[in-house]
């Protein structure tokens, strides 16, 4: 296989890289170190961390792309032709695919109801019956996969699901108990206590960090993992869509493209609202009445009008040169950066207002006006007085507006500004999903799935935002 | 003054027995205030005087029950006017909260909700508890406010709390506490946030209503001027607890505990002057770790082995005068006699050094802009004309109230503020002419100090950062290794470990930052420091210690400082030449003994005499300054203070005085002298 990288994986996997750099960073810096710790030790807040890094690794296992290559058909011609160099599929696939091939590639008819074995709407079926005629009935057709492995037996599915179920638990139990025997031992070892003592410290929260909260959010998601799995193998566990796709394939694949919105925004939002928001508060004169006349202009602009408009530009453009494109999902993954660079460009300007006003009150403090008496130039006092000082606004920013942009791209797509139509997103599944609630009876799976999906990502981020809020804000945080 | 008839007749009013304050931190308490107990009569006032920390204002939020959430009372009995107020109802307890006793707060500004107008106010409190309404409301609220010397009442009671100057406000505070008719007046240090003049008047107001009123007064406060002033009684609290109590004469004539008595000696005095102040060394203990014995023993210079084993217990020492300390007997009043030595010589016989700062005609004017282009309609003349001489080795200290531009000029020298007219010349050179690079060579020769130690030190950046900032913008050190090791110099000269360059700032006190910004201008050989009001956010043991240090730098480096202050004892005790402004202008300059000593400007005799003294016989005849001071956007035509001027004649109404020279060193602007 050949490896394919998008421009999304590149600057997601920088983001990666750069919160490891900035991780490293924090250590060495004893403030910063503080205020993490203080975030290590809430309780719900390192619960939606632990949520939120499920999701981030489903997202970087969606973000290794590759294009599989072609077997060819007939075998003695390959082996001839060795030099021949290899064909690959115009397909681009993640490694996230390849572990869910099964579930990728089990498509049924059309829709089908969570864990069922029949289609959720009759058919026309033809029986050949005993004598040999063609006999045609109207039923419930059977699934192609799902529950096949029952074979005739439909009736043993609710005993095969328990079972599989139990399974599950068993295997969970298991393998959560490995895992916090495994805490205990390295908490007994770090503290030089004893075991039974490092067990006791866990669940009564006197460690230093909030490992029970982590503890029972890793003992839920295993729960939930392993009978997804359990059952997935052989059932569509949220059911099918329209084109017979399975539900929870859909949901999965639409947590990279949220977190891509989500974080390559604000990484095009952020430099543009630091660098404005602090150059307009600390000069103030014409700099600062031209980007307060810039913002405020951009901020009067409907947001969804302005959006749209850039949107559809750009999708002319991008139809206009289709030879720009190898794959469908590069011109897929363009139009999705695309998307992140004008929610960036049109949503900093509340960041920039907030930290404008800070910087006022920044550049009136006496260390600000002895740095001037010292001569420091200004991009010095800049880089280590104001921005230091302001971080705590940014981090506070940065978590809380990642919850609302995954919501925007929702929005978005439901409205049809947003991400391309082939590429699976929160958006997209909903906006299918509006016409299947009106159907009798109403497919409601897609839309449950993609809402339970949705909402624990932005509630584990809000939560999260919190947490970190709270400890970076000085004036909750106490003695400065 | 009439307060002795009282003495027979009194009855007491608060009573409180043992009460103790935790603050929750955690899952442990820690104790803030340990077994206090006080009582307070009708007519009579008990001063709560101590540092910052000492648990003064938990006592009194306490007695209201009013304290922040982590607050615990954990024991103790608290009974007003016979009722125990730890097991009444939270119901009844709002009936004598604002009814029973009321409570004025330190900040003014902030104790008057800014969209409610003034009438609005003082009518919620009758309201609640009086039962009065509309007009009849009204009125009350009209007498009440005649009663603390509003003028204008009727107008005033439509007005929002901005349209009022501090000391405006703080009046209005006093007419809604005293609108229910309280027996008990708690005033949280009710004249630390306003200017000396402002700070008389209310001094004197309160004086009067407790007399009218026959009120109980229980005051918190840390300046020993104001208890001298307003106190019957005294307790001098210290971590929590209180170490002595005595009736005011016998408190200022001999003060027994130790602490008391370094209290006395830290503060800046004539007697003193030039020597060096009494200090307390260390700090208040952190609640986390009181000590087993008496609280004092780590900082007192008299503590025994017996001292930090056990705490002691009360100990009568004159009629109703008692102490917690363990050497009661041995120990004589040293008030008084403490003096050290005078270390400098006297300002006056020293040969006429070198000027190190020349200021001539400074104007620092501000633009108002109105309207939709901002065009400028006009100036606020913050400094107008102010002319200063300042020579190697000399403190020239510069004095008004708050907003009459003593620290624009301040700034304006430093060249942090664009200057509108006149000259600055630092060692001969101008200022205002120089290049920016030039100017930052001259940079490195003056440097300022801040009011704010906390918030004059960038909490992001190590001590050792803040201090190298400089030496690295101006290029006084080449190397990183030669830098450390001036910052660990500069460090010990100001008294500093120099292991503090690797530490941040917020693991200091205030004293020790202060130390720090200190080091900063320092780090650069600065010929000339501004220090901007040094020590007024510190307490009277730390200020002491920081006005040593001054004034040690100061003859060992040979510094001129230009000394911003509205503390007229610290003038008394460093300074050599006293300027005072009065609206952006000078109006009287001279050596200290004679501006102190015989004020020829009005206004620096309105000033002067408005300093709260320790010794209520001297304390001059009060000149009540009426009105406030007017907005330097327009100034009164003429000389600007005759509209509150007492000896105000035609002329000075019509044109500015000229600068009359009384002496070679002293000069007014006054048509007094013409």
């Amino acid at each position: 296989m050949a490896p394919v990288v998008l421009w999304s994986d590149a600057l997601i996997w920088l983001l990666v890289a750069a919160a490891l750099a900035f991780a490293w960073g924090s250590r060495r810096n004893p403030l910063l170190r503080a205020a993490w710790q203080r975030v290590g030790r809430s309780r719900t807040g390192m619960a939606s961390a632990t949520v939120l890094l499920f999701y981030v690794c489903v997202g970087l296992l969606d973000s290794l792309h590759f294009r599989p290559r072609l077997e060819s058909g007939e075998t003695q011609i390959a082996a001839s032709s060795e030099r021949k160099p290899a064909v690959y599929a115009v397909q681009v696939l993640s490694l996230l695919d390849a572990v869910l091939s099964p579930l990728r590639t089990r498509s049924e008819k059309t829709y089908s109801e969570p864990l069922a074995t029949r289609a959720h709407a009759k058919e026309a079926i033809e029986l050949r019956d005993a004598s040999g005629r063609v006999r045609q009935i109207r039923d419930y057709p059977r699934l192609q996969y799902g529950g096949a492995h029952l074979g005739a037996d439909e009736t043993r599915r609710d005993a095969d699901i328990g079972e599989r179920l139990l399974r599950a638990l068993a295997i969970a139990l298991l393998v959560w108990w490995a895992l916090a025997a495994a805490t205990a031992t390295a908490l007994a070892r770090i503290e030089a206590c004893s075991h039974v003592e490092a067990w006791r410290r866990i669940w009564c929260n006197e460690t230093g960090f909030a490992c029970n909260a982590v503890l029972a959010v890793i003992a839920a998601l295993l729960l939930v993992g392993i009978a997804l799995g359990q059952l997935a193998v052989d059932y569509h566990v949220f059911g099918t869509d329209k084109v017979g796709q399975d539900v929870l394939y859909q949901v999965l694949k639409s947590v990279r493209t949220a977190l891509v919105i989500g974080l390559v925004t604000t990484l095009v939002m952020l430099p543009l609202a630091v660098f404005l928001g602090v150059v307009a508060g600390y000069f103030r004169g014409w700099v600062d009445d031209l980007i307060q006349y810039l913002y405020t202009t951009l901020s009067s602009i409907p947001g969804v009008l302005l959006i749209a408009a850039a949107v559809l530009m750009m999708q002319v453009v991008i139809d206009t040169h289709p030879q720009w494109f190898a794959t469908a999902a590069e011109r897929a993954d363009l139009r999705l950066l695309a998307l992140c660079f004008i929610l960036g460009v049109t949503s900093w300007t509340g960041l920039c207002r907030l930290l404008r006003g800070e910087t006022l009150k920044l550049r009136e403090l006496e260390y600000i006006q002895a740095a001037q008496a010292f001569a420091v130039s200004d991009l010095r006092i800049l880089a280590r007085h104001i921005l230091p000082n302001l971080m705590h606004i940014v981090i506070i920013a940065l978590v809380m507006d990642f919850s609302s942009l995954v919501l925007a791209e929702a929005v978005l797509s439901y409205v049809g500004i947003g991400v391309d139509p082939t590429m699976i997103s929160f958006g997209t599944m909903i906006n299918n999903a509006r016409l299947e609630l009106a159907r009798e009876p109403a497919v409601w799976w897609s839309l449950a799935a993609a809402f339970v999906f949705m909402f624990t990502l932005v509630l584990a981020a809000n939560l999260l935002a919190d947490a970190v809020r709270d400890a970076f804000d000085p004036r909750l945080a106490g003695a400065a | 003054m009439n307060r002795a008839p009282h003495a027979q007749e009194k009855e007491t009013l608060l009573e409180v027995r043992d009460l103790s304050i935790a603050f929750a931190s955690g899952r442990s308490l820690l104790m803030a205030v340990d077994r206090v107990g006080l009582h307070v009569a009708t007519g009579e006032t008990l001063a709560l005087l101590g540092e910052s920390g000492c648990g003064k204002s938990a006592t009194a939020l306490a007695l209201l029950r009013l304290l922040p959430a982590a607050g615990r009372i954990v024991g103790g009995q608290v009974s007003f006017a016979g009722r125990d107020l730890l097991a009444l109802p939270e119901t009844e307890m709002r009936g004598v909260r604002g009814g029973g006793m009321a409570m004025i707060f330190q900040e003014p500004a902030t104790s008057l909700n800014p969209v409610l107008t003034i009438g609005h106010q003082v009518a919620e409190v009758l309201v609640r508890h009086l039962g009065l309404a509309g007009s009849e409301a009204r009125a009350r609220a009209f007498e009440l406010l005649t009663a603390v010397g509003i003028a204008d009442a009727a107008r005033r009671l439509d007005e929002y709390p901005f349209q009022l100057s501090g000391g405006m406000k703080q009046r209005v505070m006093i007419a809604v506490a005293l609108a229910a008719n309280p027996r008990l007046l708690i005033a949280d240090e009710p004249t630390t946030a306003l200017d000396v003049t402002m700070q008389a008047q209310i001094l004197e107001l309160l004086r009067r209503l407790q007399v009218e009123r026959a009120m109980g007064m229980l005051l918190i406060t840390h300046d020993l001027g104001v208890v001298a002033q307003l106190a019957t009684r005294v307790g001098v609290m210290y971590a929590g607890e209180i170490v002595e109590e005595a009736p005011r004469d016998s408190f200022f004539s001999s003060p027994r505990h130790p602490y008391t008595q370094k209290l006395f000696a830290a503060l800046p005095d004539l007697a003193r002057r030039g020597g060096r102040l009494e200090t307390i060394p260390g700090q208040v203990p952190p609640l986390s770790g009181m000590p087993a014995g008496c609280r004092f023993a780590a900082r007192c210079a008299h503590a025994w082995q017996h001292c930090r084993e056990e705490a002691p217990d009360w100990r009568l020492v004159g009629p109703a005068h008692r102490v917690r300390c363990h050497l009661v007997d041995g120990l004589a009043a040293q008030i008084g006699g403490a003096a050290s030595p005078v270390a400098s010589a006297p300002a006056g016989s020293s040969p006429p050094a070198p000027s190190v700062l020349s200021v001539t005609d400074l104007c620092v004017h501000f633009p108002i802009r109105r309207g939709v282009l901002q065009r400028t309609v006009g100036h606020v003349r913050a400094v107008d004309g102010v002319s200063l001489e300042l020579a190697r080795g000399q403190t020239l200290a510069l004095v008004g109230e708050s907003g009459c531009g003593k620290t624009t000029v301040g700034k304006a020298v430093l060249q942090l503020l664009p200057v509108a007219g006149g000259s600055v010349r630092l060692l001969g050179e101008e200022l205002g002419a120089c290049s920016r690079a030039a100017l930052r060579q001259l940079r490195r020769r003056m440097q300022m100090i801040f009011q704010d130690p906390f918030a004059s030190l960038n909490p992001r950046l190590a001590v050792g950062e803040i201090i190298g900032e400089g030496m690295r913008a101006l290029g006084t050190t080449v190397d990183r290794r030669h830098e450390a090791a001036a910052i660990a110099a500069v460090l010990q000269q100001v008294g500093l470990d120099p292991a503090a360059a690797e530490r941040y700032p917020h693991e200091f006190s205030g004293g020790q930052r202060q130390r720090i910004a200190i080091a900063r201008a320092l780090a650069v050989q600065p010929d000339l420091v501004i220090c901007d009001e040094p020590t007024s956010a510190l307490d009277v043991s730390v200020q002491a210690q920081i006005l040593n240090l001054l004034a040690s730098l100061q003859v060992e480096l040979g510094l001129a400082y230009l000394f911003i202050t509205h503390n007229f004892a610290v003038v008394d005790h460093l300074a050599d030449l006293v300027a005072v402004m009065y609206l952006g202008r000078i109006v009287e300059q001279g050596t200290v003994d004679e501006v102190l000593r015989s004020p020829q400007h009005p206004y620096t005799w309105a000033l002067l005499s408005a300093v709260p003294s320790l010794r209520l016989e001297e304390q001059p005849e009060f000149v009540r300054l009426p009105g406030e001071i007017p907005s330097p956007a327009n100034p009164p035509a003429g000389c600007h203070f005759h509209p509150r001027c007492r000896q105000a004649m035609v002329t000075c109404g019509a044109r500015y005085p000229q600068k009359t020279a009384l002496s070679g060193t002293h000069s007014v602007s006054c048509h007094l002298y013409p």
